[in-house]
């Protein structure tokens, strides 16, 4: 492995050595020594710096996000920026667009010494940012969305003109986009691709991807590393922030590794070969910062073999319909067995959130039916459901599994606030209200801190005080500690570090040897195939294909995922 | 509108100049609109509770200066109002004419702002760019455009416009003002973009079906029906109910409609 510093190019050649003329014409001042004999137009690009950070700090309130961060960007180069949750590469890369202004240290792009004031400021030098939420409007057409804050001349919009320039955009970077389509209508692999252009459509020298392959099948992902590539050939750089190792491998020319705020060092990346492996090792300990093999990694989350049970939670022909009154579940059917995991795959957006919020009593069914235990419940609401053992993780903990406002003693309650010990009748048999037990609930909450292991300043802070991966814990503890018979649950470790991960796959595990019967809905690949036992694909509502964990393979489950 | 129905009267009366008038109306509107901008976008405070203080300050407020200013007469001061205009030709066209142009000026503004409004929305950088703030101020915050700037903007000109239509009554209507003069117009304004579907067009449309309504009433009223009058005044308030209610089907208003813009997170 070669740690690489910069400052080791020299900056005095302007001209072949050998033939004192100018080989290409050079938009900068700036021009590198050639690599002798070189042996393409890009092996110059590649010695050439773009962007240079020079000991970056900035601050939060609490936090020190980045600590003296140094990095170089060269043209033509994928530079992956890699590191765990909270390791500052968001805060980094926002700096870089003029979102956040950093506490001390210096940028220079393209050699000259830089301010970046503001995301227009970035936009103008050449930088463009790809948001892992897009930054697109769905009720706009594509060459609407493009055109948004756009500098030009006369206050009329030409928007043919964008139109064939779109097309040239396509065209020249492969980038398939119809200009005129509105963005609610695309796919997610094509919004991205939005995304792109427009970066590209205001002269984006620099693109950084956030997460990029986050929301992808994949498929798509494919083709993202194939655009990056045609980008990168036409001399565009791109920082690729990740935390996925094997994406890195795949498309980076470098790798920078940031953890706790710090840089740990920078990396270059061999795509094939005999090395290939111990880099991945090298950055998943960089990343992680102990000795962690990638191998034990993967048998600490062994499967023990378990007996399945009964059928648990039954579905039969379950229809519903989305907000907009749009069918998304047609006629799905499915089980799942004491003591089984059944992973549902799939990209986002295909019925998932519906399908799990009908079998939590959130949703209305329009057909169907659900039976647990052999009971039919369907559309029996959720408190009934949650005593007849069914325990929820909710996709979006901020919105429904938890109430970010208050303390984490009275989190730690919802869903059985009105069930002892937590609270309690003076005089059983009359009528009146509950009394809340703040003794027991206390003492309910720091045996959840402790056995779930959640960082928190204090017992009583409110919710909104921890860190994402800390709320899932506490959600994850929550609804275990109900003793439930059916678990179901949402892309469980979105957003989570590497660590929070497999404490909740660890747990899910366990509630596996324990026979209850858990439906994980992942957009994670990774996610499904290293803890289901059986697994389906939802696509537009439906299930395509339904395999036994240890016959699936990405490359089948991918073909079901984009629907061929 | 209460504030520009009182400084266009005020400025009129004053001045003794109906252009004038109209200037000072539109631009105290505008200035009052401010601090609706001041506490919405600046200090991010709720806008529909801000909106309805606004509109008791500004009841309160024109009643009082106007008193203050004139006290209680029994003949309330008035002043020369804008005259009708008659187009040439046009005009002269038997019954019609009469209906559609003779009328003043204001009234041809406004119908010629509608698809002056639908091309600035549409078919300009600066539309496009308002938009996209009302739909998703995040994202055009990371395409450079100045967001709260855009909804600062957007907010005066509002102003400015609903000073022009208080200015309508005092100024081309009723040659006087009154304590609530416009009697909840403002509201129907806003309840007609709704019911337009938030496209000048479909405004158009909408303002005309209550002013239908506002002059059916009228019309009645002179007829001398059994129906007590109270009832057919409300005739445009309760259209509009059922306007909101149902008729139009789904009407979208922009993503982030009334929610400050906090620029992290």
């Amino acid at each position: 492995m070669e740690v690489w510093e910069w400052g080791s190019g020299d900056s005095s050649t302007l001209s072949h050595p050998h033939t004192s003329i100018p080989l290409y014409p050079l938009p900068y001042p700036h021009t590198p020594i050639l690599p002798y004999p070189h042996t393409s137009p890009l092996s110059y690009l590649h010695t050439f710096i773009l962007l240079r950070i020079d000991k970056i700090t900035k601050r939060f309130p609490g936090v020190l996000a980045n600590d003296q961060i140094s990095l170089e960007i060269e043209a033509g180069e994928v530079h992956a920026l890699l590191g765990q949750n909270g390791a500052g590469k968001t805060t980094l890369m926002n700096i870089l667009y003029g979102l956040y202004q950093p506490d001390s240290g210096q940028i220079y792009f393209k050699d000259r010494k830089v301010k970046i004031s503001s995301p227009r400021k970035a936009i103008e030098l050449g930088i463009g940012m790809v948001h892992q939420h897009f930054m697109l409007i769905p009720d706009f057409t594509v060459a609407e969305n493009i055109l948004i804050g756009f500098k030009q001349r006369g206050p009329f919009l030409n928007l043919k003109r964008v139109e064939q320039a779109v097309a040239e955009l396509s065209h020249r970077y492969r980038l398939q986009v119809d200009p005129t389509a509105r963005v609610q209508h695309l796919s997610v692999g094509s919004r991205q691709r939005v995304e792109i252009i427009k970066a590209l459509y205001r002269g984006a020298e620099l693109l950084i991807l956030d997460e990029p392959t986050s929301v992808l099948t994949p498929q798509e992902t494919h083709e993202l590393f194939q655009i990056l590539r045609t980008l990168t050939a036409q001399g565009k750089s791109v920082i690729f922030i990740t935390h996925k190792l094997n994406e890195v491998m795949q498309v980076c020319d470098r790798a920078t590794v940031l953890r706790n705020g710090r840089k740990v060092g920078t990396v270059k990346i061999q795509q094939e070969g005999p090395e290939k492996e111990v880099i991945k090792e090298n950055l998943a300990r960089m990343m992680i910062g102990k000795e962690v093999s990638l191998e034990t990694e993967r048998t600490a989350l062994k499967k023990k073999p378990v007996q399945f049970g009964k059928e648990v939670l039954k579905v039969e022909e379950l229809e519903a319909v989305n907000d907009q009154n749009r069918l998304v579940l047609k006629k799905i059917s499915f089980s799942v067995r004491a003591g089984e995991i059944l992973g549902i795959a799939g990209v986002a957006g295909n019925g998932q959130s519906e399908l799990v919020e009908v079998l939590a009593g959130l949703r209305k069914a329009v057909g169907g039916r659900v039976f647990l235990n052999g009971q039919e419940v369907l559309n029996e609401p959720p408190r009934k459901l949650l005593e007849g053992g069914i325990a929820h993780i909710p996709e979006d903990r901020l919105r429904m599994g938890l109430v970010l406002d208050l303390p984490l003693p009275e989190n730690a309650i919802l869903g059985s606030f009105h069930k002892a010990p937590f609270s309690f009748k003076i005089g059983n048999a009359l009528p009146g209200p509950r009394w809340l037990n703040y003794t027991e609930i206390r003492k309910f909450t720091e045996r959840l801190i402790i056995s779930y292991d959640i960082k928190t300043p204090h017992p009583e802070a409110t919710m909104r005080m921890l860190s994402g991966g800390n709320q899932q814990k506490f959600i994850v503890g929550r609804e275990l500690t109900r003793s439930p018979k059916v678990l179901l649950t949402v892309q469980p470790t979105m957003g989570l570090d590497i660590k929070a991960t497999e404490f909740v796959h660890q747990k899910f595990l366990e509630q596996r040897e324990n026979q209850v019967a858990i439906l994980l809905i992942s957009t994670e690949l990774d996610e499904i195939l290293a803890l289901s036992d059986r697994v389906a694909v939802l696509y537009e509502g439906q299930i395509v294909g339904l395999l036994p964990a240890d016959q699936a393979d990405r490359e089948i489950l991918g073909r079901w995922m984009s629907g061929l | 509108m209460l504030v520009g129905a009182l400084a266009g009267f005020l400025g009129t009366f004053y001045t003794h100049h109906v252009g004038l008038g109209f200037l000072i109306g539109m631009a105290a509107s505008g200035v009052f609109s401010l601090i609706m901008g001041f506490i919405t976008i600046t200090l991010k405070r709720d806008q529909v509770i801000t909106g309805i203080i606004l509109n008791i300050l500004a009841l309160g407020l024109t009643s009082f200066v106007y008193r203050a200013l004139f006290g209680t007469s029994r003949t309330p001061p008035s002043i020369k109002p804008l005259t009708p205009l008659k187009v040439p030709i046009l005009g002269d066209i038997p019954y019609i004419g009469t209906i559609l142009f003779h009328q003043n000026l204001l009234v041809y503004l406004a119908f010629l702002l509608v698809p002056v409004s639908a091309w600035i929305l549409f078919k300009t950088q600066f539309g496009l760019n308002l938009r996209a703030v009302g739909e998703h101020p995040r994202a055009a915050d990371t395409l450079g455009v100045p967001v709260e700037r855009m909804r600062y903007i957007a907010v005066i000109l509002g102003g400015i416009f609903s000073g022009l239509g208080g200015c309508f009554l005092t100024l081309a209507q009723l040659n006087r003002f009154t304590d609530n003069i416009t009697a909840g117009r403002g509201f129907i304004a806003i309840a007609a973009v709704i019911f337009g579907k938030w496209n000048p067009y479909g405004v158009a449309l909408a303002t005309l079906l209550f002013g239908i309504a506002d002059g059916l009433q009228l019309r009645l009223q002179a007829l001398g029906t059994k129906l007590p009058y109270q009832f057919l005044l409300m005739l445009p308030y309760i259209l509009t109910i059922v306007a909101l209610v149902g008729i139009v089907g789904k009407s979208k208003p922009p993503a982030a409609l009334a929610v400050p813009y906090q620029k992290d997170n």
